[in-house]
């Protein structure tokens, strides 16, 4: 277990004064990492996400596991601003979402937005230049160059003049992260980038992926196949609305973390491993 | 000659009537393609409805039944008519749709039954042009020909739903050029929208005002049938046209055009050239040829679903 393990012992403990040598700790170490601190989300009554702390250390790939209902979109949403945080604190190398924007890349889950709105893949591969092109101002030919380079590299160069409705699921997700890679980030947050695409996708995607790591980047997925768990990622943060376990796949995965992470339901997602 | 009119009666009459409906169609459609794209679209429609317990309201308060007042009750009544929407789909845990439907139904009703009170009073609000507008009485008594085009004196005294509508048409041309992106985004994807400081809440309220601006501004001038029907003919056909959300928008601003035209020369004239005599409501007739130009697209469209695309 890692020291976000250690933290949560020590507040159950009630042990305040050495919670905060260990936050002190962190605080150093978080220049290259992405940290979440108690974040608790509620949409009702009842937290979707409650008191959740996880480091995502830059230059591996953190996978963001557990049950449906577990909180974990509503985890990525709410450390990029758009789920509104009830309490806690999200740092992107040391700087609140606010003042590092424009280093952070989201894709949400491609079920999540209508393809049947009027864009080509370019346009959607463009939305990432939101930022560089400005307030006020209309995408220019660079923006447009710069959009189909993104689309190149996911190998969708090809279909940049296609409406997205007119894509295959894969296709689809590449355009998003196309979208994301046009946005020059320094940390990616995706959520469910694996779901329903095929497998050159997959391959695609995950080459993709481990390249953005090697470079140092921060990669955060929200994953729901507990048979690639160990084959695509470096660290796993297991979640059920509270943090599970959290570290390397091998330490926080384990069958005792995962049982407690999806309670009964942790057959059912093997079996549903093995289909998928 | 036009028509049956001299150019001075048509200059004075038969022109007022197509600007305004022009002016209005646009200011309409403009922010109708947004609407749309959020599956807002009978925001419009409620919009509409809810300015008649408005005005009905301001005229309860001011005893007067002058402009300005009456366009600020429609006003508030609409903002709090979009607040109320959003208040119920949230606590009622309804889909938009039903959430517009209950409360606009409502606040006509309400409208309706405040009627009732103010018809008691001495002066009496027209409900008939209010809810179906009279294009016809858009005219310009000053206008002595095509000259007074150019005569500012007699422009100063055009009426003035032109002017104002014009400055609706005015406000959302510059909104939707000054913040497209945020309205593209915001529509499209609003978390991925949010997570690049887009503000989606705010594009979408602020979407609501500028709906607000143009149905309260075109209520007035062209009655809110029209007002209804441009929010969604225009911009649903449109979507039919293209898959480019330019492409789109420019598409339902031509569609907005052709129906405000075209519904102007078939009510005015449609009548004589079947061989019957006098003319039908302009707005109404603008209305159906929005509909009839919904409908071919729908039957034509390149876009249309079902069709292959290369």
């Amino acid at each position: 277990m890692s020291t976000g393990g250690d933290a949560s012992a020590l507040r159950a403990s009630g042990l305040g004064g050495m919670l905060e040598v260990v936050g002190a700790h962190r605080g150093a170490e978080a220049r290259d990492a992405v940290t979440v601190r108690s974040v608790t989300v509620s949409y009702g009554e009842r937290p979707a996400v409650f008191a959740v702390d996880a480091t995502f250390p830059a230059g591996a790939m953190t996978a963001v596991v557990g049950p449906n209902g577990a909180g974990k979109s509503t985890l990525m949403k709410a450390m990029v601003d758009a789920a509104p945080k009830l309490a806690g604190e999200v740092r992107f190398f040391g700087e609140p979402f606010a003042r590092a924007r424009g280093r952070v890349a989201y894709v949400p889950q491609r079920a999540s937005v209508d393809w049947e709105f009027p864009a080509r893949a370019v346009d959607v591969a463009m939305m990432g230049l939101y930022r560089e092109i400005g307030l006020f101002r209309l995408a220019r030919r660079r923006h447009r160059e710069a959009a189909l380079a993104a689309l190149d590299r996911v190998g969708m160069a090809d279909f940049a003049e296609r409406q997205i409705g007119q894509l295959s699921g894969g296709q689809q997700q590449r355009v998003f992260l196309a979208r994301a890679l046009a946005q020059g980030a320094d940390a990616f947050l995706l959520d469910e980038p694996f779901a329903g695409v095929d497998a050159t996708t997959e391959r695609a995607v995950i080459a993709l992926l481990r390249e953005l790591r090697d470079r140092g980047a921060v990669v955060i997925c929200v994953h729901h196949d507990l048979s690639t768990l160990n084959d695509y990622f470096d660290r796993a943060l297991l979640m059920n609305v509270r943090r599970v376990s959290e570290g390397p796949v091998a330490e926080a995965a384990t069958p005792e973390a995962l049982q407690a992470a999806y309670g009964g339901r942790l057959a059912q997602a093997r079996a549903e491993a093995m289909a998928g | 000659m036009i028509g049956g009119m001299s150019h001075a009666e048509f200059v004075a009459l038969g022109l007022p009537p197509l600007v305004a409906a022009l002016l209005g169609a646009l200011a309409c459609a403009l922010p109708g393609n947004f609407l749309l794209l959020r599956r807002q679209a009978l925001i419009g429609d409620a919009i509409s409805h809810v300015a008649l317990p408005g005005i009905v309201l301001a005229f309860l308060l001011t005893g007067t039944i002058s402009t300005w007042p009456m366009m600020l009750g429609a006003g508030v009544a609409a903002l709090a008519a979009a607040a109320m929407i959003e208040a119920v789909r949230r606590l009622g845990r309804l889909e938009p749709g039903a959430a517009m439907g209950v409360v606009f139904t409502t606040l006509f009703a309400v409208g309706v039954v405040a009627l009732e009170l103010s018809s008691a009073s001495s002066v009496h609000i027209d409900v008939e042009h209010a809810l179906y507008g009279n294009l016809e009485s858009v005219v310009w008594f000053e206008a002595e020909g095509w000259g007074s085009l150019l005569d500012p004196e007699a422009l100063a005294a055009a009426p003035a739903q032109i002017w104002r509508m014009a400055g609706a048409l005015a406000l959302m041309a510059l909104c939707a050029r000054l913040f497209w992106k945020e309205l593209a985004l915001s529509a499209f994807d609003a978390g991925f929208a949010a997570s690049v400081g887009a503000r989606p809440r705010l594009a979408g309220a602020a979407l609501t005002a500028a709906t607000a601006v143009a149905a309260v501004a075109a209520f007035e001038a062209v009655g809110s049938v029209i007002v209804i029907a441009m929010f969604i003919c225009p911009p649903a056909a449109a979507r039919l046209m293209t898959d480019r959300l330019d492409a789109q928008v420019a598409w339902s601003l031509v569609f907005a055009v052709a129906s405000a035209f075209f519904g102007w020369l078939l009510a005015g004239w449609g009548p004589g050239w079947l061989g019957y005599q006098g003319s039908v409501s302009a707005a109404g007739m603008i209305a159906t040829v929005a509909g009839l130009i919904m409908f071919a697209a729908c039957a034509v469209g390149p876009k249309r679903r079902g069709v292959a695309h290369p």
